[in-house]
């Protein structure tokens, strides 16, 4: 199952009034590394499912969001937790790094 | 048991399987989980690669690659592989995701990873102004000033590339002449957006918790200054991926998979390497496919006599 995309209308009620963590992947077309990490999130989304939410922010669609987080490099992964930003990740990573770097948010 | 197992999936280790898949070795390639396609997957256009008169996407260039050597038969795997073992007849490989597979002979292309900079805040800033990947992070450095640290022809794809977005571009080379290619210099210094600043290396990475600018020392009085910047981006080479097999696969003194001559034999019987984790010198994308070539061949030789 693909991440679901989030964007400015959607962010408050998506991300930040989330019950449960959610992992924001702010990526675009043009990143080869936002591309060859989207299937390692959508595993670790269908893996986690009952844990953590994992969607995506267009980076090319949604520039103010970008700016609001302060994304100058992409993939960035930050993960929400409770309306507040608790984590950020830049770059893709093979999965055994990425859970092992989630932790907390997926038990 | 497979007959040949591939680590990597740059230029050489594609070029390898197609060789490998053609003289019907159904070789299984592993890709790396997140890097699958290499060092050619954030580059933009490749101009120097035979056979395309008017260049193409590094990323479409690799996928090309893939398909050929899928078309013969390869299983390409998008994993890592964790832990080897050379030594014997069987070379056993294992994978991040669990898997352990066994081959009678074993082709690392495993290529050459971004060096860093080596200063204490470079983890920190990385994703806060500190970037290895333009084609991935010059969007957001719109009307910026920002400086690529490099003398070779990365650097000065990339500082042209980034003149797309950003107001201005320092590139900051610690020598006073560059060894990349001439058409790159050329039409590197030829932008207006571009400025140079010659003998003259990073030491201090500064801003927190985004990047303001950097401290440089002068290589040739030892004066340093400060430069205001919104981002660097970092291309001062590469080093051979070599941890895998370390202490297994003799090295040369600088680090590479030592290979016997022109072939791509490693000191170890049935285990061959190829591109740029055996090459210092020219480092090219067909460089690196020949030599891929080179090692499907002793491979297959290597097969028939044992």
């Amino acid at each position: 199952m693909a991440a679901k995309n989030v964007t400015t209308a959607s962010f408050q009620a998506d991300v930040l009034n989330s019950t449960k963590p959610v992992l924001v992947d702010f990526w675009a077309e043009w990143c080869g590394p936002c591309r060859q990490v989207a299937p390692v999130l959508d595993a670790i989304a269908a893996e986690y499912a009952d844990k953590i939410e994992i969607v995506k922010v267009n980076v090319d669609e949604e520039p103010a969001l970008a700016q609001k987080y302060g994304i100058v490099s992409i993939p960035a992964l930050q993960v929400f937790q409770g309306g507040e930003l608790v984590k950020q990740m830049v770059g893709a990573k093979p999965k055994p790094v990425l859970v092992a770097e989630l932790g907390e948010y997926l038990n | 048991m497979r007959e040949v197992i591939i680590i990597g999936s740059g230029p050489a280790g594609y070029t390898a399987a197609i060789y490998c898949a053609r003289a019907g070795l159904k070789p299984l390639l592993i890709a790396s989980s997140v890097e699958a396609g290499g060092e050619l997957m954030k580059t933009t256009e490749v101009e120097n690669f035979p056979g395309f008169p008017e260049g193409l996407q590094g990323p479409e260039l690799m996928a090309n690659l893939q398909a050929q050597a899928e078309r013969f038969g390869t299983e390409v795997l998008l994993d890592d592989v964790v832990e080897v073992d050379l030594k014997g007849d069987v070379k056993i490989l294992k994978t991040g995701g669990g898997e352990t597979f066994e081959a009678k002979t074993v082709i690392l292309s495993t290529g050459a990873a971004y060096r860093e900079l080596g200063l204490p805040r470079e983890k920190d800033l990385s994703g806060h102004g500190v970037s290895w990947c333009a084609t991935c992070d010059g969007f957001f450095f719109r009307e910026r000033t920002i400086a690529v640290v490099g003398g070779g022809d990365s650097a000065m794809e990339e500082g042209t590339f980034l003149t797309r977005f950003a107001a201005k571009v320092y590139l900051i080379h610690r020598r006073d002449s560059f060894k990349a290619s001439k058409i790159m210099v050329e039409r590197a210094l030829n932008n207006p957006k571009i400025e140079v600043i010659y003998n003259s290396e990073v030491t201090e990475l500064l801003g927190d918790p985004k990047l303001t600018g950097v401290t440089l020392r002068n290589t040739v009085d030892a004066t340093t200054s400060n430069l205001d910047l919104d981002g660097l981006f970092i291309a001062i080479g590469n080093d051979p991926r070599v941890w895998l097999v370390e202490g297994q696969v003799e090295l040369t003194a600088e680090k590479f998979i030592k290979v016997d001559g022109r072939s791509s034999r490693t000191n170890i019987p049935g285990v061959f390497a190829a591109g740029d984790v055996i090459d210092p010198t020219y480092r090219q994308a067909i460089t690196a496919a020949g030599s891929g070539c080179v090692a499907a061949l002793d491979a297959e030789h290597y097969l028939q006599s044992h």
